[in-house]
């Protein structure tokens, strides 16, 4: 039998049953969507981190105080032991490191600003005018800190967006004097509105000279030195110099904790990806039920056809040709429901991305092809049994004794 | 010259669990080509085993059947199915039409089948419906057909191939005297034509018909006649 007429006969068959080719298309359609629209969900959300780490800072190498073990992150080892300080004096020593590009130290408290009459609770940090570019952060007016000596700062403030729309609201905030907790200060800068997400909230923040925030909060510690390297390969350089030169300044202990945004991401994308291809092998078992429907719909079909099948062999027809039209009646409703499956997935994937706009729910190459390979490997593997039943069947039997 | 088919010490037993149904029995039989075959007997005597056997749809338990000469008993199945193919045309009591396929494209079945290419297919199918009275049923389905249609689609659809012999079960047994009279001037015509014409039939006055009458009786074959002219 030649091939058009092959697809042409198991078209036909198909056709014939309108309610039995519905059911396998939907069942297989079901499988290949899920897998689609589940992988975009789980890659969607690998993307969706690793971009909001990217947009932290690229190459950045983060100093924290106290020691953790395992050199990784981790947050009970940060806090439990702060043995010796991290200081302006330790930042500033860290220019001399060849891989390191520029640095901001960071130190943060809590205080209140008024204005007016206006009083609220805010965050404040303690930093230099390099943050801005270590951080990759976007002013909506005005300037940030300005440049000059990291002791002795100037007294100015930038704030962020939410806290000059609660103590200035439509008033202008440029140039305005306010308190935070018993010094004045100047209004330089706004920072441009940053959302929830992963990256560095500033919309609750004021930003202040790190010699001042020192100064408030009467400590000579660092929360966080942020280093940026001059690229993605001389993070580990910059890594190294880095705890070498703080391990000089600290009596030859390594009492800080350096960590790299790249060591952080690696492990999200390591843990989503594993996510997504836990979630991807779930909805490939609801593939692999279809499959089974696949045969017992097909075994059934067989048994109904047992009349035509057996009229086949008499007029010619091999075992071989029988087998052969019905795997590819099997193929044939499989590839369809995977089709239609597919354009579903992606129609659900952009549902999900016009609903959360932020969202990148893509699904992945690899998924669609496993997911369409899937389809077609289990809807001709289970085709096949269906098939050599078919083509095994005694003609004088499948013709019927009336 | 070499009969068409030649059967000897043909053995047939069903085992229905404990007892044998022995369907055919020591069967010895010759056929040339071109000959007019009719097979009659009671109901159970064995005539369906014996055309199921000589088209090669069954087995025999011992005996031999040379078709053409050629020992056709231990072919393997797909060489049985090119012969089925090529040299055997069957016709059905309940016709055995595919309900989704057309006139045409039942006509077709077999050159399908058989993997001839479209342009053959569509020609040979043209004259057979023209040859056939079906011209304008072509893209009919069985189910808007009637009858005598049918069963004229079912013998457009045996001879398509051009087989050596045909055989046909009770061809007339689902249509009234006049259709069935009309088939089976077709099948004589075609006997006329060379083709070797088995018949089975309950109808006495249909098998007087043929130039040679098998009886048949519990699986053997009690009479072999032979009418030197038919009637019409
Ligand atoms: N597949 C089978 N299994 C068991 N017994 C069978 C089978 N086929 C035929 N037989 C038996 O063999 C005998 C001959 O059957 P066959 O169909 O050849 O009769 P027949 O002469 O065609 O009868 P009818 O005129 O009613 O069609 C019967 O007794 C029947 O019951
Ligand atoms: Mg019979």
């Amino acid at each position: 039998m030649r091939l058009p007429d092959l697809i042409g006969f198991a078209r036909g068959a198909a056709a014939g049953n309108p309610l039995r080719t519905a059911l396998l298309i939907l069942a297989m359609a079901i499988g290949v969507a899920a897998v689609v629209v589940l992988t975009a969900l789980g890659d969607g959300a690998r993307r969706y981190v690793v971009g909001e780490f990217s947009s932290l800072g690229t190459n950045l190498v983060i100093v924290l105080p106290g020691r953790s073990q395992t050199g990784g992150f981790n947050p009970g080892n940060a806090i439990t032991n702060t043995p010796r300080d991290l200081t302006v004096d330790d930042a500033q020593a860290l220019l001399r490191a060849s891989a390191v590009r520029r640095l901001a130290p960071l130190a943060v408290g809590t205080s209140e600003i008024s204005v007016g009459g206006k009083l609220r609770e805010v965050m404040v940090a303690g930093t230099t005018a390099e943050f801005i570019d270590v951080r990759r952060l976007e002013l909506a007016q005005g300037r940030f800190l300005a440049a000059g000596d990291w002791r002795r700062g100037a007294n100015e403030v930038v704030i962020g967006a939410k806290v000059r729309e609660e103590l200035f609201a439509a008033t202008p905030a440029l140039g305005q004097l306010v308190r935070v907790g018993d010094r004045r200060f100047r209004v330089v800068g706004v920072m441009a509105a940053t959302g929830q997400g992963l990256g560095m909230n500033t919309d609750e923040l004021v930003i202040i000279p790190v010699s001042l925030a020192q100064a408030m909060f009467n400590s000579n510690t660092l929360f966080r030195i942020l280093v940026e390297a001059h690229s993605r390969e001389s993070i580990e350089p910059a890594k190294t110099q880095v705890t070498d030169i703080i391990k000089q300044r600290h009596e030859g202990e390594e009492d800080v904790t350096v960590i790299t945004q790249d060591a952080v991401l690696a492990t999200f994308d390591k843990l989503l990806g594993a996510l997504t291809l836990a979630v991807a092998g779930i909805a490939a078992i609801s593939l692999a039920v279809a499959g089974i429907l696949v045969m017992n719909v097909m075994l059934v079909s067989v048994t109904q056809r047992t009349a035509e099948i057996g009229l086949l062999k008499a007029l010619g027809a091999t075992a071989a040709t029988i087998r052969t039209a019905f795997i590819v009646e099997a193929a044939m409703l499989s590839m369809t429901g995977a089709l239609i499956g597919y354009l579903l997935g992606e129609g659900g994937a952009a549902l999900l991305r016009q609903l959360y706009p932020t969202f990148p729910a893509y699904p992945p190459d690899w998924a669609i092809l496993a997911g369409l390979g899937t389809a077609l490997v289990t809807g001709i593997l289970f085709g096949v049994l269906p098939a050599r039943q078919a083509a095994r069947l005694d003609p004088v039997l499948a013709l019927g004794r009336r | 010259m070499a009969a068409l088919i030649e059967l000897s010490g043909i053995e047939r037993v069903f085992q229905l669990g404990d007892s044998a149904v022995h369907a055919l029995t020591h069967l010895n039989l010759t056929v040339d080509a071109g000959e007019y075959v009719a097979v009659m007997g009671p109901s159970g005597s064995g005539k369906s085993t014996l055309l199921n056997l000589l088209g090669l749809l069954d087995h025999p338990n011992a005996g031999s059947y040379r078709l053409e000469g050629r020992d056709v008993t231990t072919l393997s199945p797909e060489e049985q199915a090119r012969v089925r193919s090529q040299r055997i045309g069957f016709v059905f009591q309940s016709f055995h039409l595919v309900p989704r396929l057309t006139a045409a494209e039942n006509i077709a079945l077999p050159m399908t089948l058989a993997g001839i290419p479209p342009d053959e297919r569509q020609r040979r199918v043209t004259r057979a419906l023209a040859d056939y009275g079906l011209a304008n049923r072509a893209s009919h389905r069985p189910n808007e057909l009637s009858g005598g249609q049918r069963q004229r689609v079912a013998i457009a659809r045996a001879t398509i191939m051009q087989p050596a012999m045909i055989l046909a079960d009770e061809p007339t047994g689902n249509l009234d005297r006049a259709t069935g009279e009309d088939v089976m001037r077709l099948l004589e015509e075609l006997n006329g034509q060379g083709v070797t014409l088995i018949i089975v039939t309950h109808d006495l006055v249909l098998g007087a018909r043929a130039r040679r009458q098998l009886h048949m009786e519990d699986g053997s074959l009690r009479r072999d006649e032979r009418t030197c002219a038919s009637p019409t």
